[in-house]
């Protein structure tokens, strides 16, 4: 487009090095980060019902990774980034409706989901071990 | 694109018809949608999983996806699921890739993968109860 400013010479936004450091930076970071991380669980869980269809061969090398250590790490990991998810997901919600944008309730409910993420696979945990 | 023609026209004719693909109000809603549905089938699926297939067995999976509850829970987990976390993935992918080639491989792969996977998964939950 003639006399259009080419992009090199138009102002640019602050990037994102010079911010401070701040608590709903990494909330909606870790929102993007566990949701493309559940694409990859969704992807087992499908797998593991089609092998479960399949039969009990099939089943039993889903069996085994399950069991496996890293498979007990990859299913803390994922309910840890489902309770992230989830709760960040409701917090979005919650910010759909105008409410709790002002920085300082934002902030608290950015905390009490990154909280939740630690604790919801704890509790899961005690549940199984002192619950059922 | 003559000078008198950008001076004659307003900004929003200028920029009509040279943006996204206009699904995006769609997407913004359905997103939200799904997600209402999700903070009640994720967390029950975690939590009923979690208590009845302890041990990941063969037979404790098969009699989970046997029930009729769970087997219309695990396959409304895995319609729904699998539509947001592809529009989840679209947003992305529109977000981060910028050549256009690699941007269209992504977004088919995107629309095409997550469906094959969930029919597949919804007809294994099918073959589980009314199978041979």
């Amino acid at each position: 487009m003639a006399g259009a400013p080419s992009p090199q010479d138009r102002p640019i936004a602050p990037h994102v090095s010079i911010w401070r450091w701040h608590v709903t930076m990494a909330s909606s970071i870790l929102h993007r980060v566990t949701g493309v991380g559940l694409y990859g669980a969704a992807i087992c869980l499908a797998i593991w019902l089609i092998a479960a269809a399949l039969g009990p061969e099939a089943y039993a090398i889903v069996d085994t990774i399950l069991s496996a250590w890293y498979g007990q790490v990859a299913m803390y990991l994922v309910v840890a980034a489902l309770a992230y998810h989830l709760a960040n997901g409701i917090r979005h919600l919650v910010f759909d409706t105008g409410a709790g944008l002002v920085p300082a309730d934002a902030d608290t409910s950015a905390w009490f989901a990154i909280l939740f993420a630690f604790a919801a696979p704890i509790g899961l945990w005690a549940l199984l071990t002192f619950g059922g | 694109m003559s000078n008198s023609e950008r001076r004659m026209r307003t900004p929003l004719g200028r920029v009509r018809a040279h943006g996204a693909s206009g699904e995006g109000t769609g997407h913004f809603i359905a997103q939200r949608v799904t997600s209402i549905a999700l903070c009640i089938l994720a967390p029950w699926f975690v939590v009923s999983a979690a208590l009845s297939i302890g041990d990941a067995s063969y037979l404790a999976t098969i009699d989970w996806v046997s029930d009729p509850v769970n087997a219309v829970g695990v396959i409304l987990l895995v319609a729904i699921g699998f539509y947001h976390m592809s529009i989840g993935m679209q947003e992305v992918i529109v977000d981060y890739i910028t050549k256009p080639s690699t941007k269209m491989i992504l977004l088919f792969l995107n629309a095409a993968f997550p469906l094959v996977l969930a029919v597949g998964a919804i007809f294994a939950v099918l073959l589980v109860n009314f199978g041979v």
